[in-house]
């Protein structure tokens, strides 16, 4: 570690390993309530599961991001921290309350902690991935506010590269989406229209500036490839991602309300959403084979390259299948919807933060050149039982939402299936997606026993 | 790539590429509010829809439900549910809601529960209010059938 400061990370990694086994058991939770409906009723419904499933992913991927930004920032600035204090403060204000949002959930009804926590004065609950009681919205904005500042300082004092500030953009852009949080009009449509610049230009917007600069540097380190070509490539990634991502907003935007002409803005600019993904993995791969050195913490370059390929199949292709209007006249809404959902987070998002934590974790337990070779064998199976699980993950629910449309979306009024009916007739998918899910777990809990492998320190070979 | 395109060029297009697109999204929602009353059924916007929302909200129904196709695909889609259960009777839709919720949960053992949410008659003819104005937004033809 060439800053004492950069530890600062620790701490935020560690929660957010935490905050995703919880992810992990509320998933499994909800997959079993898709086929045995009353399992845990009336004492954990499908909808608090739910939504603490969503919201762990979101909080627990937040840390892994600031996590990030503290152990990056400084070492890409060539300077402390401007606060290591400050960033222990923060830690521990955004552990409590989230801690405490999601034991909110679960103890008492959701309508009893919007009461208690004032939504009436100012409503912002009750919609999808903004569950989040007002005053902790408020508390992340705060949360927010200090961490930039902490970030912002240490920038302006140190060395300004590509990396940092394309970094510094996502995450200043992060916070300001998220203002629109607190926008809740009475009138639906532009409610639902205003949402999703929290929900799409988070995560098909800003948070990819926040993948590709992770990606670059977490590159720099294993390849030593060139720093400008890196930067060069980040920002043709992250130009694409926003040209084609910030009008592809549209396609959200085709049955809520807005007039038609979004169909086919919505339409063509999605349809150009996959190349910054596919770029993403070029780059990784190109720079992954015209490396320098064969740094020794293989498992981390395996991550990086995993995450390219998985983040352009999930947010990528399997975007791409539903985006057009007229095919999404049909999967809108269905299983289909989940099966993307579900890869696209995992191949784009989970997987940075790991890469990162993969590749600074040890650094920051004093081995510079990566876990023994013990312990990256047992990360490396992690990657595959994941990885794997999550591909079959997808396909299963892309089953269930073929199927879906198919006896509930195509068949005229009358004829058509009902939506319990459909339900019942595809719950041998929800069944594999469970198991999958099941295997997805062990794959988690076999990353966190890499942490405590011992073996054999690793040398640096110069290719 | 050509030795010839240098950083500062990616970066132009970066900037420049962002700013003009944020610059025309910022156009098209304006535009776009331009055409919304014509679209989103706000002249049916009382006070017992308003109410309405915020019980949809501060009970999570989205959890489990999907409006428009966006929320939970647990339990069906409520969008056009006015017309499914009403079948665009006023009369009949707010009986049915009222028999529906007071029936819940079902308790079969095996299937999908909803929870019992305790709401009084105002309250359950606030969310049938809330419901039947949603029916009513422009949503381009969707869902495709009225199963949602």
């Amino acid at each position: 570690m060439k800053f004492q400061s950069q530890s600062a990370a620790m701490p935020y990694f560690i929660f957010a390993l935490a905050l995703f086994v919880g992810q992990i058991v509320f998933g499994l939770i909800i997959g079993l309530q898709y086929v045995v409906g009353d399992f845990l009723f009336p004492e954990i419904p499908f909808n608090v599961a739910r939504m603490v499933h969503t919201n762990l992913l979101i909080v627990w991927l937040l840390f892994g991001f600031m996590g990030a930004a503290y152990y990056l920032v400084p070492e890409e600035a060539e300077t402390e921290l401007y606060s290591t204090k400050l960033a222990w403060i923060l830690f521990w204000v955004f552990a409590a309350a989230g801690t405490l949002t999601i034991i909110g959930y679960l103890a008492v009804p959701y309508a009893t902690l919007a009461k208690i926590t004032g939504n009436d004065l100012l409503p912002t609950m009750g919609r999808e991935f903004l569950e989040m009681p007002t005053i902790t919205k408020i508390g992340v904005v705060v949360v927010a506010l200090g961490f930039l500042f902490n970030i912002g300082m240490t920038m302006l004092k140190g060395r300004k590269t590509a990396i940092n500030i394309v970094l510094m953009t996502g995450l200043v852009g992060l916070a300001v989406f998220f203002l629109f949080a607190f926008y809740n009009p009475i009138n639906l449509a532009i409610d639902k229209y205003f949402w999703w610049w929290v929900v799409h230009l988070w995560v098909e917007g800003v948070w990819e500036l926040i993948m590709g600069s992770i990606l670059a540097f977490v590159l720099i380190k294993v390849t030593g490839v060139d720093r400008e070509v890196i930067e060069k490539w980040l920002y043709i990634i992250i130009a694409m991602a926003l040209i084609s991502g910030i009008i592809g907003t549209g396609h959200h935007y085709f049955w809520i309300g807005p007039p038609e002409y979004w169909h086919y803005l919505g339409s063509i600019f999605s349809a150009i959403e996959p190349i910054p993904f596919f770029m993403m993995t070029v780059f990784a791969f190109n720079m992954v084979s015209r490396r320098r050195r064969e740094h020794p913490n293989r498992a981390a370059t395996l991550w990086a390259l995993g995450c390219a390929v998985m983040a352009f199949l999930g947010a990528g292709v399997w975007g791409f299948l539903h985006t057009l209007a007229p095919v999404n006249y049909y999967t809108h809404g269905t299983q289909v919807t989940a099966a993307h959902g579900h890869m696209a987070f995992y191949g784009a998002y989970v997987m940075i933060v790991i890469t990162m934590i993969s590749y600074a974790m040890p650094v920051m337990r004093g081995r510079p050149n990566g876990n023994s070779r013990q312990a990256q064998t047992v990360e490396m199976w992690s990657f595959w039982l994941m990885t794997i699980a999550m591909v079959f993950i997808t396909l299963f629910l892309t089953a269930a939402g073929i199927l879906q449309i198919w006896m509930q979306r195509i068949p005229e009024s009358g004829q058509a299936l009902s939506f319990m009916a459909t339900q019942d007739n595809i719950a041998l998918f929800y069944w594999l997606r469970e198991i999958s899910g099941v295997v997805f777990f062990i794959g988690l809990l076999t990353y966190l026993a890499s942490f405590f492998v011992k073996g054999d320190p690793v040398e640096i070979a110069e290719k | 790539m050509a030795e010839r395109f240098t950083k500062s060029m990616a970066r132009n297009i970066y900037l420049g590429g962002s700013t003009f697109f944020i610059l025309l999204f910022l156009g098209l929602t304006f535009d776009t509010m331009q055409a919304m009353p014509e679209r989103d059924n706000r002249e049916n916007l009382t006070e017992s829809v308003a109410n309405g929302k915020m019980l949809w909200e501060e009970n999570n129904c989205l959890g489990c439900h999907s409006l428009f196709g966006e929320g939970a695909y647990f339990a069906p889609e409520l969008g056009n549910v006015y017309d499914r259960r009403g079948m665009g009777n006023d009369e009949a839709f707010v009986g049915f809601i009222k028999a529906w919720m007071n029936a819940m949960p079902t308790n079969v053992p095996g299937r999908r529960q909803m929870p019992q949410f305790n709401l009084n008659d105002q309250e359950l003819e606030d969310l049938a209010a809330f419901l039947k104005y949603a029916n009513g937004i422009n949503t381009n033809g969707w869902p495709p059938n009225i199963e949602g």
